[in-house]
């Protein structure tokens, strides 16, 4: 009996021992994510009087990949650079909202999201340096520093890239499926109405390569043809028009033909599933913001190269896109503003077009844009900047609101996941989506 | 010889009997040089010493506990009674219990309680059923025990984040190892992400995985300090194994088995970073119909995603309210059961 409890003892020391080490193991696979290890609030932090400016990011800006912080602090010694990189917006938003409020903690530069970009503009408008005294606002596309200006003037972001519309495609199995394969004849087919390229997907369907869908989902399908419409969810005043919104409704009944329909390869985009999907060929098509050029390529992998091309989309539309702001809060406003100013000058942002396609949000950049000759070679050979930069001219102004990002995901990860996945009807889809929008918007 | 409880009580009594003297002349009778303050001073100092540094040793927790637990629970009901949004946390407005109505009145907090107690069920009762199952068979004389409960405890040791990922890639619809198993038997493949009950088995199934082998150590740990002579006497009473199980090992669990219970069913109330992952993109939604969003989620996403911090508020004291009068119910259960040994 001795001996039983003495064993028991062991097990248990040895349980708690184990426990504690496994709560440190977890603790750290769970922090790795986060990289929003603060430095010393920017203060000297190596060596002889340096200043280390701190500029936080979400996904992938590029910009240390391009090797832009490299050349900025060759070109002034007195800086050092420290990227925070937060892999998702929907994490990395909340945190940078309330770092603001409370005056603290904030990075000297703060990149802020296209679908944030109202909410900051609307409520956060005092937390940011004005930046529209220091810099030529004619730079940039009118539209895009009209998203970032507040009521009374104040410029709180500086462009970075834009994300113009584009059709990407697979040609060989365009091919296969008898569907034309040469990009200046295909965006003849479907120009001017979204629903002409889901005719095409009927098509492709009757003799779709086995195994193969034509687009990746039907959400990605709205996205884009939601970014070319006039009206999203609010008004140029402010108020929620989602229910009316001739723009919303377009996309939506182009998104149904797609989720009932079996052209979908019901894929959620950003998901593992998504990726796997690219490198594995499973979707013939996907609607191609100049951002997702970069993804495509390095998730599609060798066994899509040379097989994708880029045709112009049915409407110019653009989705995503980004900004640079400086927070009041920050310790180094002065050099911040000089950061933020050199990283989205024409020069800089056409290199991280040449890196990852991102595209500029400053036209004058535009007649100079190289890609990458890996990216043209991987693309077919498309005129990758002729067609982003026709469709980014074209953009028509759109309206975003406090909660768009929110409303968007009710109509996208709600309404037409439901249709598309649980075979929903879809004016059940849409109910669905309205009862959610209703939460979110506190009604 | 003496009692214990006289030999404990002498050294009590011999400072009454000290202080029985004339407490003016017992400082020079003693003949220290000390003032007469002194000592009464010394003495309360010692006592004061006596009763105050337990709490002293204990302060630092609980000051702890104040700043990063207290403090923000107390803020948390403060918010809750206001409208508070994530983007204007300086203007709140009393809402009263307006918060709290709009839950009850909400189809959304019904469904995340009824998820939450759903996948609670059919992760935890599995999940210590087979805990108590491998303990059993762990207890019996093993070659290389010790490799057995370390193999036990490793899923434990793994991050939700990484286990939830590979269940994720296990479950996926295409291309997924478990509808590639299924098929096998004739089953079309389960969108398991999607489905109702597919996704409740899904998210239970990585909670089981994760927890049963710690609760089989604990179970395992109890069982090893059961007498051995009950069994013995089972034994010649002529009780089979099963029957030793049933009637000397498992009325000797009792106690653990209820603080297991306890234990798996505060985890299954706050289950959080298990369905957040599973559903990868806006998996704050807990799938389209929201059919695997538990209470949890969905004060993350009124919080953090919708920025109603009000609400989520709200919904935070809720849990805390459950989770309260769960700890009642559990309490009764132990009384009723003590009474009943």
């Amino acid at each position: 009996m001795r001996t039983s409890t003495r064993r028991s003892h062991r097990l248990v020391a040895f349980a708690a021992v184990a426990a504690l080490a496994t709560g440190l193991l977890a603790g750290c696979a769970n922090d790795s994510d986060d990289g929003s290890s603060k430095s010393d609030g920017g203060g000297n932090g190596s060596g002889k009087g340096k200043t280390t400016l701190t500029i936080g990011t979400f996904g992938v800006f590029g910009y240390k990949q391009a090797g832009l912080y490299d050349e900025y602090m060759k070109l002034h010694p007195d800086i050092n650079i420290k990227e925070n990189v937060t892999t998702r917006t929907d994490v990395y938003w909340p945190k940078v909202l309330t770092r603001l409020q409370a005056g603290s903690g904030t990075d000297d530069i703060q990149a802020i999201e296209v679908g944030n970009i109202t909410e900051a503009v609307q409520t956060q408008g005092g937390k940011f340096v004005d930046l529209g005294k220091d810099v030529d606002k004619s730079q940039w596309l009118d539209w895009k520093n009209a998203q970032a200006t507040t009521k009374d003037g104040k410029l709180i972001g500086l462009g970075t890239d834009v994300g113009p519309m584009a059709i990407c495609y697979r040609k060989d199995l365009f091919k296969k499926a008898g569907l034309e394969t040469d990009r200046t004849k295909l965006a003849a087919q479907w120009k001017g109405d979204w629903a002409k390229y889901v005719d095409l997907g009927k098509e492709y369907m009757k003799k779709a390569p086995k195994g193969t869908k034509f687009v990746d989902s039907a959400s990605s399908v709205y996205n884009a043809a939601l970014g070319g419409g006039s009206e999203r969810y609010y008004d140029k005043d402010g108020n929620v028009i989602w229910d009316k919104s001739d723009g919303v409704k377009k996309a939506w009944d182009v998104a149904m033909t797609v989720a009932t329909s079996d052209m979908s390869a019901k894929l959620k985009q950003f998901d593992k599933p998504w990726d796997q999907g690219y490198a594995n060929g499973t979707f013939a098509s996907v609607a191609c913001p100049a951002w997702m050029i970069g993804y495509i390529e390095q998730k599609s992998g060798d066994s899509g190269k040379g097989n994708w091309d880029v045709a112009a989309a049915p409407t110019a539309a653009n989705w995503g896109g980004s900004f640079l702001g400086v927070p009041t809060a920050g310790k180094h406003q002065k050099e911040a503003v000089e950061l933020a100013k050199w990283l989205t000058a024409p020069e800089q942002q056409a290199k991280v077009f040449a890196k990852q396609a991102s595209f500029p949000s400053t036209p004058s950049a535009y007649t100079s844009l190289k890609p990458a000759a890996d990216t043209t070679a991987y693309f077919s050979d498309a005129p990758i900047t002729q067609i982003f930069a026709d469709s980014a001219k074209t953009i028509p102004v759109q309206y975003f609101g406090i909660k768009d990002q929110p409303i968007n995901t009710a109509l996208t990860d709600v309404g037409i996941l439901q249709v598309e996945q649980k075979g929903k009807s879809p004016s059940d889809g849409w109910n669905a989506a309205g009862k959610e929008i209703k939460d979110v918007l506190g009604q | 010889m003496t009692n214990p409880k006289q030999a404990l009580a002498q050294p009590a009594s011999s400072p009454d009997a000290a202080s029985g003297k004339q407490p003016g002349a017992a400082p020079g009778a003693d003949g220290r040089g000390a003032p007469a303050g002194a000592d009464s001073w010394r003495s309360r100092l010692y006592r004061w010493d006596m009763k105050a540094s337990p709490y002293a040793f204990i302060a630092p927790f609980f000051l702890l506990f104040g700043a990063f637990s207290l403090v923000p629970l107390l803020y948390t009901a403060w918010y809750s009674l206001h409208d508070v949004q994530l983007s204007a946390l300086d203007h709140q407005t009393w809402a009263g219990l307006d918060n709290y109505k709009n839950l009850l009145s909400s189809d959304f907090f019904w469904n995340a309680l009824g998820n939450t107690f759903t996948i609670g069920v059919i992760s935890t009762v599995p999940q210590l059923m087979a805990a108590l199952g491998l303990a059993h068979l762990l207890n019996y004389r093993l070659r290389g025990s010790t490799v057995w409960r370390v193999v036990m405890l490793t899923p434990y040791a793994t991050s939700v984040a990484a286990a939830t990922l590979v269940f994720t890639l296990l479950y996926s619809w295409d291309g997924g190892m478990i509808n590639w198993i299924l098929h096998f038997f004739g089953v079309d493949p389960v969108n398991w992400r999607e489905s109702d009950w597919g996704s409740q088995f899904a998210v239970s199934s990585i909670v089981i995985w994760r927890w049963t082998g710690y609760n089989a150590l604990i179970y395992l740990a109890a069982m090893q300090a059961i007498p051995t002579d009950l069994y013995e006497s089972a034994a010649i009473d002529g009780a089979n194994r099963w029957q030793q199980f049933r009637h000397v090992t498992i009325p000797q669990l009792r106690p653990t088995i209820l603080f297991t219970v306890v234990v798996s069913t505060i985890g299954a109330t706050q289950l959080f970073g298990e369905p957040l992952l599973f559903g990868g993109v806006s998996g704050s939604k807990g799938g389209s119909e929201h059919q695997y969003q538990t209470l949890g989620l969905y004060m993350y996403d009124q919080g953090w995603i919708i920025g109603n911090l009000g609400k989520a508020s709200a919904i935070a004291w809720s849990m805390f309210l459950i989770l309260l009068v769960v700890a009642a119910v559990n309490l009764l259960l132990n009384r009723r059961l003590r009474k009943s040994q």
